[in-house]
């Protein structure tokens, strides 16, 4: 009896409004019903070999899991997500899912491809809040201890997979808060802090022991770790040092890495200034630099904020923007605008040090460059001056030098990245294995994870083998 | 991980404390030059102090604080056997100090006297000599004298009234010394910006080379948001791991008090409202 899906569109995610999301950081998208997350997981063609889990980094069960929603049996949609997603909720608000699973989808050549990144987070969501997560703890063996250095979405992954077979794991953050760049880099309009609580929570239940503060490459150091009896180390310290535009003016008050805009707000609450202690500038006519996600973040959360007018400027045009489709809609229906095909000359400031405007030239597209896009080149004579009292930049990041730096017998590449064995995911040093921004510079969560992942099957096998 | 207090010594009544912490697992591996991290409440901010003293023995280390804003004020407000939130470190690299039995000057000015004892420490224990030159307004501001004067071969104040030591900055015995001993192999200053830039231009005349300390804003102190830049040789470095200590030469000081600026309004309106919830006002 069964039936071939009807051609139902795509289903819209229900989201906040514009007007009232930019006065206040809740999340924007609000999730599927369970009426819309039916539907949608009707649309579904069951396809024999799925394109779809071809397109996943971490190869989710896509079609199995659609098929338990498609009979209502949730619990068996979120198990078979786990077994190969560590982090669903997460990865359902964040994954670009048109350059992965859904861009495989074969629905996707009429544009119309099954909302694959809301049904998963429909499941991870139900399967949270209904406490469906299985709790059974698993007993650990005392002596295979495993490190973890960093606490987002990689090593999340490795000590939750690691935890879950019987290892003892100790996670070491730097900073006050665990989750990494879950927690300081992407705002909670994005990626609620309670569904990366809720993770961590999984973890803590684990019995996995988070230290905060706890610095790797300083407080702990390989040597220390494997002096303490550790047998393996996964090193997920991610992301460094933010590059600057390297133009004049740089230095103004006014001027900030994205990464220390949106520290100060997602970290720091700056939001709440002064509730919260720690201060964010509070700009009027703001300037982002960049078209990613983390510019399309800054963008908004600067809207958020408070700001009149917020303008992107990229060097390339729209459609070369790298950022999801969502945050870029989502950003341009709050009143974000796109200044594209301009790059700045300088920044200029007053008397008293502070950012008040940046000068800018036009920019045209020539051929495409290596990375398939066409490259954009200088419009001499183009100079136009933007008023702006707050410049974000968001042109992404070096590695991390603190861990790199206390461990020079790591090997590295050209650009300063740890360098992996690809099959392993084990570094130069023996059990030291490294995954995420450290290794692939900054790139996603769901590619980290997969990397976490990686490691953690090898330190299970060389490990834990008997006890399993 | 809360950080208990184990001593707490007020240096200057309501301005200034030292305090010794129970922090073995930083005091394991820091070095002089090497800073944490602090927070002090649950809705506070995060910032940066440079370590005092460490004892790894005992697993203490010792930081020094200048009430300036609501997270020195709230951690001014705590005792011994208090905990102070999050307490985070060591970082920043740490002094390069040459063993070569060399003579070093090293000047530190209000509480940056503090950070300079232990850099201090770190160049006599490397079995270099050691001349100390401290300043402040006035004798009950003077910190850190009897420490220093265990251990430096020398100690030199300054005092703009007179009460102890030459009348004048720490620049004037610093200068006298410049003028009257050659054998001078580095400067190390650490305090306020002035008077970094002062010890800076002063040694430049006599080319000695000279180190300083600097206290660039930062927001996680670990090499992650770039708040802490500051231009040395006409380069971006960051403070938190590639400082704190730069060729005083080479920094430009003129940003750099700029760039402290930046939340001077913001620090008010905090500090303003603290002192009223604590009736201050």
């Amino acid at each position: 009896m069964s039936q071939k899906p009807a051609k139902l569109p795509r289903t819209d995610m229900p989201c906040q409004a514009p007007a009232k999301r930019i006065t206040n950081f809740d999340e924007v998208a609000l999730g599927y019903t369970d009426e819309m997350a039916a539907a949608e997981a009707s649309r579904c063609l069951q396809c024999k070999k799925p394109l779809c889990r071809q397109g996943c980094p971490v190869e989710v069960r896509i079609p199995e899991f659609i098929a338990e929603v498609v009979k209502g049996d949730l619990c068996a949609a979120y198990d078979i997500i786990k077994t190969t997603n560590s982090l669903p909720a997460v990865c359902g608000r964040v994954c670009p899912q048109e350059k992965q699973c859904e861009g495989e989808c074969i629905l996707a050549k009429k544009g119309e491809s099954v909302a694959i990144g809301r049904l998963e987070r429909y499941v991870a969501d139900k399967a949270l809040c209904s406490n469906i997560v299985p709790g059974k703890v698993i007993p650990k063996s005392p002596e295979i201890k495993v490190a973890c250095i960093g606490s987002g979405p990689a090593s999340l992954t490795c000590g939750g997979y690691l935890a879950a077979r019987g290892a003892t794991v100790t996670m070491f953050e730097g900073l006050h808060e665990p989750g990494g760049v879950l927690v300081y880099g992407i705002p909670n309009f994005r990626l609620p802090k309670d569904v990366v609580c809720q993770e961590l929570n999984n973890l803590k239940a684990q019995n996995v022991d988070i230290k905060t503060n706890w610095v790797g490459g300083t407080t702990v150091t390989v040597d220390s770790l494997f002096e303490e009896g550790y047998k393996a180390i996964f090193v997920g310290v991610g992301a460094g040092l933010p590059y600057f535009l390297d133009v004049p003016g740089e230095n103004l008050i006014g001027v900030f890495s994205a990464n220390e805009y949106l520290t100060r707000a997602n970290l720091g609450r700056s939001y709440n200034f002064p509730d919260y202690d720690t201060p964010n500038y509070a700009g009027q006519s703001v300037t982002v630099f960049g078209a990613g996600n983390v510019a399309m973040d800054a963008a908004r959360t600067a809207k958020r904020m408070g700001a009149e007018t917020v303008n992107i400027v990229y060097r390339r045009s729209r459609a070369e923007m790298p950022a999801r489709h969502e945050e870029i809609e989502h950003a341009f229906e709050e009143g974000v605008n796109l200044l594209e095909l301009s790059a700045p000359i300088r920044f200029e400031g007053t008397e008293a040090g502070r950012l008040c405007s940046v000068k800018l030239h036009k920019m045209e597209l020539g051929e495409p460059d290596e990375s398939g896009r066409r490259s954009p080149r200088k419009v001499e004579g183009s100079e136009f001056d933007l008023p702006t009292d707050l410049a974000i930049i968001a042109l992404g990041t070096r590695p991390n030098p603190l861990f790199i730096d206390a461990t020079p017998a790591l090997n590295l590449n050209k650009k300063g990245y740890i360098v992996v064995d690809q099959e392993s995911g084990e570094t130069s040093i023996p059990n030291v294995f490294a995954g995420g921004d450290i290794v692939t510079g900054a790139a996603t969560v769901i590619l980290a994870m997969g990397a976490g992942r990686k490691a953690a099957t090898v330190i299970a096998e060389r490990f834990l083998g008997e006890i399993k | 991980m809360p950080t208990k207090i184990l001593e707490k010594e007020k240096l200057i009544p309501g301005k200034t404390s030292k305090l010794v912490l129970d922090a073995p697992h930083i005091a394991k591996t820091a070095k002089p030059g090497h800073f944490v991290m602090l927070r002090v409440h649950e809705s506070g901010e995060r910032f940066p102090l440079t370590i005092a003293d460490t004892d790894a023995e005992n697993g203490t280390i010792t930081i020094v604080y200048l009430v300036m804003g609501k997270s020195t004020a709230m951690l001014e407000m705590l005792g011994v056997g208090d905990e102070i939130l999050d307490v985070c470190g060591p970082l920043g690299k740490a002094t390069h100090i040459v063993p070569n039995g060399q003579k070093v000057i090293c000047v530190g000015g209000g509480t940056g006297v503090a950070a300079m004892h232990h850099i201090a420490k770190g160049h006599h224990k490397a079995g270099n000599y050691v001349i100390a030159v401290i300043g402040a307004r006035s004798k009950e501001f003077l910190l850190f004298y009897d420490d220093l004067a265990k251990f430096c071969d020398e100690v030199l104040v300054a005092t703009n009234d007179g009460s102890v030591g030459i009348t004048g900055l720490v620049t004037d015995p610093l200068k006298d010394r410049l003028e009257s001993d050659k054998d001078i192999a580095e400067v190390v200053a650490v305090g306020p910006v002035p008077m970094m830039e002062a010890v800076t231009k002063l040694t430049k005349e006599y080319s000695v080379p000279t180190v300083v300390s600097l206290n660039s804003l930062m927001v996680d102190g670990m090499g992650m948001c770039g708040a802490c830049r500051v231009t040395v040789g006409g380069e971006m470095k960051f403070t938190c791991v590639e400082g704190p200590e730069f060729d005083g030469h080479l920094v430009d000081f003129e940003e750099l008090k700029i760039r402290l600026s930046s939340f001077r309004g913001e620090e008010k309106v905090s500090m303003d409202k603290h002192q009223c919830k604590c009736g201050a006002h």
